[in-house]
């Protein structure tokens, strides 16, 4: 950098004139504490991305490494997008997604309400109540096959001590009417602590003052609730919505564990039978399209959802 | 907040609240519970028809989690001098006796050094990233941002194959550094947008007075913002290592040997026949643990984690 | 036979000789089981002797193929020797993952022929039917029926189940006397608990269902194709025998076993037969030395039955696994040797006193072995019987099907037998078609 640059740069803002003698200059800073992140998302997620979409073009199998591999352009997506099986696994997906987002946000909005009114020893609660959601997936569904069991496990017997049925009359994997169920109740048991925490987080942004002020304007508590609280959570909502969101549509290990897929297909979500194609049966390039069409499906919704939730920030 | 104020709510009010939150969490903690109490049971009480809720409790789960037992003929058994320890005594029962440690506490390390070492370098690298997101006109940014936000959104055994074959031409496969990196870099889209969030709320004017002072910007960096940062730096710790503590499809299909981490070997731990429940229930018991204290110890700093930076305002 | 053992265990002295002074540090590959544990008390003998080191990959049955065949497509080095599932060896064969064997059989005097049949051809060749070997019958398995001993011998139950049916409570002779008893126990009240008929396969996420309906399918006229040509299917996978053979194991299913036994495999049924819930247990041989050992259900509780004949034939599903050594290794040398000790009768002898089912003549023919065990007799009548899947190399995806389809019907109750078998041999005629069979 010339002389009089450096000086002109030095007049119009001095202290970062100042900075740049004696450091790196601000790009540079910048530059050296972004590349290292981006680096590695690029070698361990575009970079195989790339890979995965390369090969879906083609008919390769990865265990069959001697076998010719050609290019067969758009066949493996069109025979994904015309299978019949493919899309009850969608729907199965879509299930699984909106019961255990709406389960999810109706319980963990009411908790954090609640823990809200600061109770006596309510921190303590609050932590007990997150739990669940430490424990590892997959340990998780292989422990809720356990309590599901109709003979053996807890819950049928708990059901049966609320109810007055018998505890063997049901099964929860067991059956194509319930098992959808089943793995909607464990996935809420697990994740409702983390929308629950979310929730409390916006309750405890909105200040005393705008609740006072209502209170001045003699607004009802109901009316103080949803013109208020609901607006200010919101946010917050969303936010809990998208990561439960993305997560749920990549579920994988604690259905897995649980179900297995079944009964029948029942239970058979897009990760799973994404697994079996690509691990089980070997056809990596067709596997290969398919998680191309998910990326593609969660990256189009995600990105419509955050322009959605940037203009309820705005608001 | 000066005596009466009308945003706390009344005692009644208070009670109530308090009474059904703890319903939640009794019900919610009934699960773990049972979890736990089975750790404690016989093979035999864990699996009794109908279930037991009082039972005589043992270690053998515990014993059995720790060991590897081999069984011996009747004959061989009879000629063994008496079992030394009351873990030898407990094998002894079954016909058998113990062959030698189990892989579990190897798999428990690995866990402890994967999951931590990667919660660590994501938690660095989205430190440094977020600062220069917050602070600097990178070109593109929001571009970025939303890129890094996508990286979560790919079905890992999607991406399984590649990186799985990229991973065996590098000599990763089946190592701790192939595993922390991969971890570090499916948290850090998590990190970045955690921390970036965190570091917008510190007030410029910090840094800009400590620049004044004669602090570089590395220093500023050091001095100023990260201990302004650290509730965010901690909450973030507690995500990234919930994350990579329990992570299954990649350690499953990635590692075996040497790095194989404690959640893929836990349904692994069998018993005479089928499944040993009560070893797999105290190696769950055990597994939690550690997160488990991180997590109270950091505790403070959950809530305000939790939120993101995206909506903070 | 005895001079061959001999000869291979001077082979053996010789090559222990040579290569005494190169230790290595082999890996051997298998499923997290019971034997597995027999197998590293076992191989001691092998370290002493042999100064090599033993080392172990047990992985879990749910993600032991995954797992294995993950390794072996990516030409890992993990494993030296893998113990390998029946179904593999065809994919090991000619994807060249494994060695052929036949010249170091030749060269130590190991033959095939001191091996049970069954064994030779489900474990070791391939293509079957041929002597091209990949591997050395390790370990025996086959599905069979355990039972309660002490529920049958039951004077008050024998009676009325004599009146009800005009025959003893007995081991059954036919699948339709077996769904007799199990209608019989079901829902019965036994030391003041509801017990149920039989716990059988129905798992769905990997093999378990597959590997329970062949025993009823076998019998009732399933074929996998012609006698002239493998892969023609229609009318041999489709039959009307066996379309009665699955409506059969859905009765069966719906009839007989206790609720919640939609998603059951091995670790499932033992953990419903030892808990006191069933009659009949269906499983692999492998979990009869530790029904034995159980203090509920052992010591003279339970009996063994290979599983019953049906009105067109006489079957077994064989489990089992043969040892292979992996091409991709290093040691090849040492895991070699590591067979060769395998294969010595005295090493085999004690791999059953362990409680590995040894698939060498010697042991299951000697004149002991039969009264060896309470279960050592089913074994052998089990083993006798047997029939396996597929062991193409697509196996996987042909599983995969046979998994949907089958689950479909017996347990989600979707559709008709017919549909199922039918889609079944569309969906397996794709798999050949892709693989350039048909």
């Amino acid at each position: 950098m010339s002389e009089t640059a450096m000086a002109r740069a030095a007049r119009a803002t001095p202290p970062s004139a100042a900075r740049r003698i004696r450091g790196l200059s601000d790009r540079a800073i910048a530059w050296i504490f972004v590349a290292p992140t981006i680096f590695l998302l690029l070698a361990v997620n575009i970079f195989p991305l790339i890979w995965t979409v390369r090969l879906s073009f083609t008919n390769f199998r990865a265990n069959r490494p001697n076998a010719e591999v050609s290019w067969i352009g758009l066949r493996n997506y069109t025979r994904i997008l015309t299978d019949d099986d493919i899309w009850l696994t969608m729907q199965a997906t879509a299930h699984f997604l909106f019961w255990t987002i709406a389960l999810q946000v109706l319980i963990g909005f009411a908790l954090a309400w609640l823990i809200n009114r600061k109770f006596r020893h309510s921190d303590m609660w609050t932590t007990i109540i997150v739990l669940p959601m430490m424990l590892s997936p997959a340990v998780v569904g292989n422990f809720w096959t356990f309590l599901y069991q109709p003979q053996i496990g807890l819950f049928n017997y708990a059901i049966a001590f609320l109810t007055g049925a018998d505890p063997t009359s049901f099964s929860m994997i067991g059956e194509v009417a319930l098992a959808p169920w089943a793995i909607v109740i464990v996935d809420t048991w697990m994740w409702t602590p983390f929308v629950m925490l979310i929730c409390l987080a916006g309750l405890r942004s909105i200040p005393d003052t705008i609740y006072e002020a209502a209170e001045c304007d003699r607004a009802s508590k109901w009316r103080q609730f949803w013109t208020l609280t609901v607006p200010m959570v919101l946010p917050f909502l969303m936010l809990a919505v998208l990561f439960r969101g993305i997560e749920n549509f990549k579920m994988f290990d604690l259905v897995v564990q649980l179900t297995g897929g079944g009964p029948g297909n029942t239970t058979t979500l897009t990760s799973i039978d994404l697994k079996r194609e690509a691990f089980e049966k070997w056809r990596t390039g067709y596997a290969s399209a398919y998680a191309v069409i998910l990326f593609v499906t969660v990256f189009g919704l995600a990105s419509i959802y955050v322009k959605a939730l940037n203009k309820v920030k705005e608001r | 907040m000066s005596g009466y104020s009308i945003t706390e709510p009344s005692r009644g009010q208070k009670r109530l609240a308090g009474a059904l939150v703890i319903l939640y969490a009794v019900i919610t903690l009934l699960p773990l519970l049972w979890i736990v109490a089975t750790g404690f049971k016989s093979p035999s009480d864990a699996i009794s028809y109908p279930p037991k809720l009082v039972f005589e409790p043992t270690m053998e789960g515990y014993v059995n989690l720790f060991t590897t037992r081999t069984r011996v003929t009747p004959e061989t058994l009879a000629e063994l001098p008496p079992p030394d320890t009351w873990y030898d005594a407990i094998v002894r029962k079954y016909d058998m006796v113990i062959a030698g440690p189990s892989r579990y506490g190897e798999r428990f390390l690995n866990s402890v050094i994967i999951g931590f070492g990667s919660t660590f370098l994501s938690v660095f690298l989205g430190t440094i990233a977020a600062y220069a997101f917050s602070r600097f006109k990178v070109p593109l940014k929001d571009d970025l941002l939303f890129f890094i936000l996508s990286t979560r959104m790919m079905p890992p055994i999607a991406v399984a194959i590649p990186i799985f074959l990229m991973y065996r031409e590098l000599g990763l496969n089946d190592t701790h550094l192939g595993m922390i990196f991969l971890y570090t870099a499916v948290n850090l889209s998590l990190s970045v947008w955690l921390l970036k969030g965190f570091i917008d709320e510190i007030p410029i004017e910090y840094e800009e007075a400590a620049l004044i002072d004669g602090y570089t910007r590395f220093q500023a960096f050091r001095k100023v913002v990260l201990p302004q940062a650290a509730t965010g730096i901690a909450s973030t710790a507690i995500f990234c290592l919930i994350f990579a503590w329990n992570e299954y499809a990649f350690a499953v299909l990635l590692t075996s040997g040497t790095a194989q981490t404690a959640p893929p070997f836990i349904p692994t731990i069998i018993g005479i026949g089928g499944q040993d429940w009560p070893a797999v229930a105290a190696g769950a018991t055990l597994f939690l643990a550690p997160v488990l204290v991180f997590t109270i110890l950091l505790r403070k700093h959950l809530l305000r984690g939790i939120t993101f930076g995206a909506v903070r305002k | 036979m005895k001079a061959a053992i001999g000869l291979s265990a001077i082979a053996l002295a010789s090559a222990l000789g040579a290569k005494g002074a190169a230790a290595a540090d082999l890996t051997l590959c298998w499923a997290a089981w019971d034997p597995a544990n027999a197998l590293v008390e076992l191989s001691k003998d092998f370290e002493t002797k042999s100064g090599h080191t033993m080392s172990f990959e047990f992985v879990p049955w749910p993600n032991f193929a995954d797992r294995m065949l993950n390794e072996l497509n990516s030409g890992g080095q993990l494993c030296d020797l893998m113990i390998g599932d029946s179904q593999w060896v065809g994919l090991g064969a000619e994807a060249g993952h494994y060695i052929k064997l036949n010249d170091f059989f030749e060269a130590n005097g190991i033959s095939m022929e001191d091996f049970i049949p069954a064994t030779v051809t489900g474990y070791s060749e391939w293509p079957k039917g041929t002597p091209n070997y990949w591997a050395l019958p390790a370990f025996g398995d086959v599905v069979g029926w355990t039972y309660r001993k002490d529920w049958f011998e039951k004077p008050e139950l024998q009676a009325e189940f004599q009146e009800k049916y005009g025959r003893p409570l007995a081991p059954p002779a036919t699948l339709e006397e077996l769904k007799d008893i199990g209608t019989f126990f079901q829902g019965r009240e036994i030391d003041g608990k509801t017990v149920y008929g039989a716990a059988i396969y129905t798992e769905r996420g990997s093999e378990g269902i597959t590997m329970g309906v062949t025993n009823a399918l076998y019998n009732y006229g399933f074929q996998y194709g012609s006698p002239e040509n493998p892969y023609d299917l229609e009318g041999y996978v489709n039959s009307p025998g066996a379309v009665e053979g699955l409506e059969y194991y859905k009765a069966l299913y719906d009839c007989c076993t206790p609720p919640g036994s939609s998603d059951w495999y091995m670790s499932e049924d033992i953990d419903a037969y030892k808990s006191g819930q069933v009659a009949l247990q269906m499983n692999f041989a492998f979990i009869w030395p530790g029904v034995e050992a159980d203090p509920n259900v052992g010591g003279g509780k339970s009996g063994y039955f290979a599983n019953p004949a049906g009105p067109a034939g006489h079957f077994a599903q064989l489990g089992g696994q043969g040892i292979s050594v992996v091409s991709y290794s290093e040691n090849q040398e040492a895991a070699l040797e590591y067979i060769q000790w395998f294969a010595q009768e005295e090493i085999q002898k004690k791999w059953w006193s362990l409680g590995g089912y040894s698939a060498l003549k010697a042991v299951v023919e000697d004149p002991g072995f039969a009264t060896s065990q309470p279960y050592a007799q089913t074994f052998l009548d089990s083993m006798a019987i047997v029939k396996d899947f597929w062991a193409e190399p697509s196996y996987a995806s042909l599983l995969l099907s046979m998994q949907d389809k089958v689950h479909k019907y017996v347990v989600a109750g979707q559709g008709t037998a017919q549909e199922a078998l039918d889609g079944l041999v569309e969906d397996w005629t794709e798999v050949f078609e892709d693989d350039g069979k048909l």
